[in-house]
């Protein structure tokens, strides 16, 4: 792992890229989650 | 590991890194560690089976379905090149891959591979059921440690085993539909399961230096082309009558078996015409720096690489149409009535 103090700007720049995408992902996973057991708690309260 | 010294150590970097770090890793890197266009492939063969159980899927959770099916594909490619970082950097097709060009470390592949295997597997269990989620899991561990770890290193039939894992998307779809695997969803995946060889050895007939270099053994290296050619033919023609089974079962209509017919002619014809060949003879004389820059012996092993993909990619079209159009199968019974 580089040290943020001593980086240059384009690995500045490619980590800001990898911190973003891994939060998307994380904030995706939640998101499917949630839909999920929203979907399949519809699904078992219709029964 | 019969051609190759052992290649990994448990730390999670491959032993012999071939390059420093260099350049920063950016996201971009990490999905191509996924291999987009292979999980593209996966997704439709998997979106095929799921349509062909015929059973009503909620779309949010069918679309969940594909995309853990997608993931998963993506993670074991991650753990594959991981593993493979080593060998990936002798070769010309794969030296430019994330990891052997010092973009992304070792370990951080590991990790993507492990925790999106762990992600995709518990959200299929969770969103549809636990036979679909298994189906996903043993898919990775067998693309990951049987295919990767053991065979394609050890034995000339890797490609022949190892290509269940790519063989069982189709079922994965349909056990995500259903919550069963029929026997109808295990003939997708004999079809898948027999095109491989054909497919993958026309393409090692003209690559065969490169998996040489890396000490890979592919067929061609090890038992020669003549021999490999020889085992197309044979492949071949399993496998085409084999894609004409799915009209006899109630899963194609006269559509799907107008399309398996016909390519499989087709197929069949270039087989023969890469048997009769010297398609990978060339290869041992050549010095070219294009990896598919194709010697006239070697064109006919091209020709079956290229139909081998439009003939697959037709035969699940043709399904997938069928079954979204309701058209109604050509089974045994309606050929008695048409007799």
């Amino acid at each position: 792992m580089s040290d943020p103090a001593r980086e240059t700007e384009v690995e500045a720049k490619a980590r800001r890229g990898r911190n973003i995408a891994l939060a998307l992902g994380l904030v995706i996973f939640v998101v499917l989650v949630f839909v999920v057991t929203i979907v399949r708690l519809g699904a078992s309260v219709a029964k | 590991m019969a051609m190759t010294e052992a290649v990994s150590t448990p730390a999670g970097t491959p032993k012999a890194a071939p390059k420093a770090v260099r350049a920063p890793a950016r996201w971009q890197d990490f999905v191509q560690l996924m291999k987009p266009r292979v999980m593209s492939l996966v997704v439709f063969t998997a979106l095929t089976g799921m349509v062909c159980a015929g059973q009503p899927v909620n779309p949010v959770l069918g679309a969940i379905a594909i995309l853990c099916i997608a993931v998963g594909a993506g993670a074991s490619a991650a753990l594959n090149m991981w593993y493979d970082a080593d060998i990936d950097a002798k070769m010309r097709r794969t030296r430019g891959r994330p990891v052997p060009a010092g973009r992304v470390q070792g370990a951080d592949a590991l990790a993507l591979g492990v925790v999106l295997s762990m992600f995709s597997v518990m959200l299929m269990g969770m969103a549809l059921n636990w036979l679909a989620a298994g189906l996903l899991a043993f898919t990775i561990f067998f693309y990951a440690v049987v295919y990767t770890v053991w065979l394609k290193r050890s034995t000339a039939q890797n490609i022949v085993i190892g290509g269940l894992a790519g063989a069982l998307p189709p079922v994965i779809g349909w056990a995500a539909a259903s919550g069963t695997a029929p026997l109808n969803a295990w003939l997708l995946c004999a079809i898948i399961f027999m095109w491989t060889p054909p497919h993958f050895w026309a393409l090692s007939l003209y690559t065969s230096e490169d998996y040489k270099k890396a000490g890979v053994p592919m067929m061609p290296v090890v038992a020669g082309p003549a021999s490999t050619r020889r085992q197309i033919l044979v492949y071949s023609l399993l496998f085409t009558p084999l894609c004409l089974v799915p009209a006899f079962t109630g899963l194609g209509g006269a559509g799907y078996l107008a399309v398996a017919g016909l390519g499989g002619l087709v197929f069949l014809l270039l087989a023969v015409r890469l048997f009769r060949s010297q398609a990978g003879d060339a290869s041992r004389q050549r010095n070219d720096d294009g990896l598919y820059d194709v010697r006239a012996g070697a064109k006919d092993a091209r020709n079956l690489f290229a139909f081998s993909i439009l003939y697959l990619t037709l035969l699940f079209a043709t399904l997938l149409v069928e079954h979204l159009m309701g058209a109604a199968p050509l089974t045994l019974a309606s050929w008695k009535l048409l007799s």
